[in-house]
């Protein structure tokens, strides 16, 4: 007997007209807070479901992009009657302020947030410029 | 969100309504999820004489988060910290924080002693039971 699914989703689906994905899932848009302290950047991301091996994270130039691959959270044997969000993948793109020391990137992973900091490098601090007195 | 008998039988009277009600909703609460009401997402799933219902809670560790099982209706409460920084500059806040509580009514009454919760990565999963009691009995039909 067919059962009714009413879904809710509010999540931002990724950008329609970008190239199609070799898996037929939708993607999410994770969303993100951004702080810049001193010395770091750090980007917060939300991605439930997804276990930390699934996390692709690449700095190129300025752009950082995020990806999370969800493992399959759907418990088996039973049939869906109401869903509020999708499984679903993760992307995120960004293009950052300041250039980074990627060799000091961190990133950790978990309860689904991922937590990415990204230290600025040293160039790229303020320098206070001393007066020499004259 | 109550979940009606009515689809069960293949014919829903108020699917309009609550779709309706729903886009209404929708169009008054803004968009995103982070309003108390639909914090957090969950999906129900139906088995036979089970019910699991996961929700996606990311950042939430299981002692933020507390399940209450009242006959057939399960209530998720908990909260959200957020995570300060000790100084900066915000430049992106997408998150939302604070506390939630929503009740699901299930389908049918739950045996609370065969209730498993799990969360892994931010998705909380609980897997509910029904009683024992309330299944259908089968009824034989004597012969006369």
């Amino acid at each position: 007997m067919a059962q009714e699914v009413r879904t809710t989703d509010q999540r931002t689906p990724a950008r329609t007209g970008t190239p199609d994905r070799t898996h037929d899932r939708p993607v999410f848009v994770p969303p993100a807070d951004i702080y810049e302290t001193r010395d770091n950047i750090v980007v917060v991301a939300e991605m439930p479901g997804v276990a930390p091996d699934g996390v692709d994270i690449t700095l190129e130039r300025r752009v950082l992009t995020i990806r999370g691959r969800n493992a399959g959270n759907e418990p088996t044997g039973y049939q869906r009657v109401y869903s509020e969000y999708a499984d679903g993948d993760y992307e995120r793109v960004f293009t950052l302020s300041e250039n980074i020391d990627r060799d000091r990137i961190e990133a950790t992973l978990k309860d689904g947030v991922l937590h990415l900091v990204l230290p600025k490098s040293e160039t790229a601090k303020p320098r206070k410029i001393e007066l020499k007195a004259s | 969100m109550a979940l009606s008998d009515f689809p069960r039988m293949g014919f829903d009277p108020f699917a309009e309504m609550r779709r309706m009600q729903s886009e209404m909703n929708r169009l008054f609460s803004g968009t995103g999820f982070g309003t108390a009401r639909d914090f957090p997402p969950i999906n129900i799933w139906l088995g036979d004489n089970s019910v699991v219902v996961t929700a996606e809670l990311p950042g939430v560790t299981r002692d933020d988060v507390t399940l209450n099982l009242q006959d057939d209706v399960l209530t998720l409460e908990g909260k959200r910290e957020p995570h300060q920084p000790e100084d900066g500059n915000w430049q992106r806040r997408e998150r939302s924080y604070g506390s939630f509580s929503r009740a699901v009514q299930l389908p049918f009454r739950i045996d609370p002693d065969r209730v498993q919760a799990r969360f892994n990565n931010g998705l909380l999963e609980v897997e509910l039971e029904r009683l024992e009691a309330d299944r259908p009995k089968k009824i034989e039909i004597r012969a006369p």
